[in-house]
């Protein structure tokens, strides 16, 4: 079927969004693969972006661990995280659709940021749409929007958080479809959009497996990254997918890990149901409304999940853990000690299952997906550590 | 195929020179304890056909005050489980036609346990046709006769089709200003029935002062595309903005949701508000 993961995915929107999702999919066809929109597209990614980003060998926690822990460096993207290889290809290809305008919705405000770098850098308007509660709770990321010329919407419908967000830009979308492309921030929602983001952000592991493979001469044994909506996963996972001996973990965020307390874990804890456009996991209670989600890092506080990754689950391709909120607190501060490396909440998911499953992980290497830089998470960081009666 | 019951109801309406007065209201709204009696209300002061609205959690098809309300609605318990309890208790004093109206997931949702203990261990897609099959029983029972999905296109919507034939319900489109006239043709063969829902606005639900002028290109694709009566939704509140389309171009039937609603929540009554359609 169209638009589906196996049995996950599709379009389930308005018959009035049918019309630019199908705009969205002829670009695609058109623009992607061609030669000048790669070209030009590669000169973003390494001229304003930074990549190519390295992979960096852990040896402090490796040694602790007794494993070899390698990161893929999203951190050191512009804008700090993964999200601005997504958005710089959905940018581009706006502008190559005649629009004039992006829409994006952000929970942490880092899709919002790199939607509006991204908007900038390429002469397009950013209108932003984000959560009441989001927007205080992440006042800095709204400045830094607004620095870069973009208008940030507070969203005040449910739960004033990031699928709230995401409904409002959707209806926006419906209003303004002629001039106006959505720049989804996850591989996630209606077809086209899971496999549009995945492929703008495969470019991680289509550098990491070549990477990998010239500094330590073979793949690696295990590859893992948090899942919030998943595109940094998905990205890290595409180029994996059929390299079988390649063992796939993807990381979802547990909450505080008490039975029935919020989490953002879909995959393990959820059922199949339809939210955003798409049927996939999804936290729901037994009349199928939408569940709030919550995780310690923003980017992963979402009650749903990309479809590909329903799928992967589904065909067993690729393993869906938990880590709580406590051990990725603790895995955080512990990367930032061994290796100098602040790591983002939702990246430091990934590296508390590697720390938790060291032992079944001993003498393999180990390759994670560091999705983003924990600079933003400084005030969160701080009151967690406080509530456990400790200090940076 | 014979008609389904709302098309009948519209066509004899139509008749005898009637426009047919279809209100929205979500279940459970203003309170659980005040819904039935406005219910009762409105089929005993000229609406023909009601839409009850499903509420959900993320309406992304309304606008500020359908989505406020389904809000209020939620909080009030009004769910599938309250509309067809409450439909048991006062269907016998129904004489309108009855059409759910809500998003996809509550309605796959219902029987879901159910669907997924008969086909155990049966991918999401066939849990979910079956959980539709069990919806639809049910609802017949209810005397239901139709369903709208506004979260539900012509790309997704055979298993419901399907289901909802079955027990004898109409699935009822959605179409709008930037449908083709190939896609409603589509719709129409897919075996589309009661009614077409046609939204005037490029946008989610809610009053407007006036219809945008390309509604009567919609309105001419429609009447070309299917077979079926048309209503108007979306942005209505008054009789007279279907003065503005001209007599040819006009529905045979109008939808109005958020009007109501924001009389009710103003304690107006059903009564009151539905005496101009009625003049």
């Amino acid at each position: 079927m169209k638009g589906y993961f196996g049995q996950f995915g599709g379009q389930f929107v308005p018959e009035l969004l049918i019309p630019p999702l199908t705009e969205l999919e002829e670009a695609m066809g058109r623009f992607l693969g061609q030669a000048e929109f790669e070209v030009e597209l590669d000169e973003l990614l390494r001229d304003f972006a930074g990549r190519v980003t390295p992979v960096t060998f852990c040896p402090k926690l490796s040694a602790e661990l007794g494993l070899s822990l390698w990161l893929k460096r999203e951190d050191l993207l512009h804008t700090g995280a993964h999200k601005v290889n997504n958005t710089l290809g959905q940018a581009l290809l706006a502008r190559k659709m005649g629009k004039t305008r992006l829409i994006a919705e952000t929970g942490a405000g880092q899709h919002g940021v790199a939607t509006a770098a991204a908007a900038a850098r390429l002469g397009l308007r950013a209108k932003i749409f984000m959560g009441a509660v989001d927007v205080i709770r992440q006042s800095a990321n709204v400045d830094r929007m607004r620095l870069l010329g973009a208008e940030v919407v507070p969203v005040a419908d449910g739960t004033q958080t990031l699928k709230d967000a995401i409904n409002e830009t959707l209806r926006y979308w419906i209003s303004h479809q002629g001039d106006t492309l959505y720049c989804f921030g996850t591989a996630a929602g209606p077809h086209p959009f899971p496999s549009l983001v995945a492929h703008f952000q495969s470019v991680i592991s289509r550098e990491a497996r070549a990477q990998m493979l010239e500094k330590t001469g073979r793949l690696p044994d295990c590859v893992a990254a948090c899942v919030g909506g998943g595109s940094n996963a998905i990205g890290m996972f595409r180029n994996f997918i059929n390299d079988r001996e390649v063992e796939i973990v993807g990381v979802e965020a547990a909450g505080t890990g008490q039975p029935g307390c919020y989490n953002s874990a879909p995959l393990n804890l959820g059922r199949p149901g339809v939210l955003h456009g798409q049927l996939s996991m999804l936290l729901q209670d037994r009349a199928g409304q939408v569940l709030p989600s919550h995780s310690i890092s923003a980017g992963l506080d979402y009650p749903g999940v990309g479809p590909e990754h329903a799928h992967l689950q589904a065909i067993g391709r690729v393993r869906y853990e938990l880590a709580n909120d406590a051990e990725t607190l603790a895995a955080c501060r512990r990367l930032s000690r061994a290796e100098g490396i602040i790591p983002a909440l939702e990246s430091s998911h990934a590296l508390a299952w590697v720390l938790r499953s060291a032992e079944a992980l001993s003498g393999r290497t180990v390759l994670v997906c560091l999705s983003g830089r924990g600079d933003k998470d400084l005030d969160i960081i701080k009151d967690a550590l406080a509530k456990q009666g400790e200090e940076l | 195929m014979s008609d389904s019951f709302l098309t009948t109801i519209i066509k004899d309406n139509q008749a005898q020179g009637r426009l047919t007065k279809v209100p929205f209201i979500p279940a459970a709204f203003p309170t659980a304890a005040d819904f039935w009696a406005h219910l009762l209300e409105l089929a005993d002061n000229g609406a023909d056909i009601i839409e009850i609205g499903v509420p959900f959690s993320d309406p992304v098809a309304d606008g500020p005050v359908v989505a406020g309300a389904s809000q209020k609605a939620l909080e009030q318990g009004g769910g599938l489980d309250f509309i067809l309890a409450g439909l048991t208790r006062h269907r016998a004093r129904l004489r309108c036609g009855l059409v759910l109206m809500g998003y996809v997931n509550p309605f796959i949702q219902y029987a879901w346990e159910a669907a997924a203990a008969e086909t155990a261990g049966a991918a999401a897609q066939a849990t979910m046709a079956r959980s539709l099959e069990l919806l639809a029983g049910q609802l017949a029972e209810a005397g239901v006769h139709g369903l709208i999905a506004p979260d539900l296109p012509l790309e997704e919507n055979a298993p419901w089709l399907k289901a909802l034939g079955g027990q004898g319900l109409a699935l009822i489109p959605l179409v709008g200003p930037n449908t083709s006239l190939e896609k409603m043709r589509t719709y129409a063969q897919s075996g589309a029935k009661g009614y077409v829902y046609v939204v005037s606005v490029m946008g989610t639900t809610g009053v407007r002062a006036g219809l945008p002028p390309e509604v009567s290109d919609t309105l001419k694709r429609a009447r070309q595309a299917f077979d079926l009566p048309l209503a108007l939704g979306f942005g209505l509140s008054s009789p007279a903005q279907l003065e503005a389309i001209s007599p040819a171009d006009r529905p045979e039937a109008a939808v109005f949701g958020s009007a109501l609603i924001r009389h009710l929540e103003a304690g107006g009554s059903a009564r009151d508000f539905m005496a101009p359609w009625n003049a």
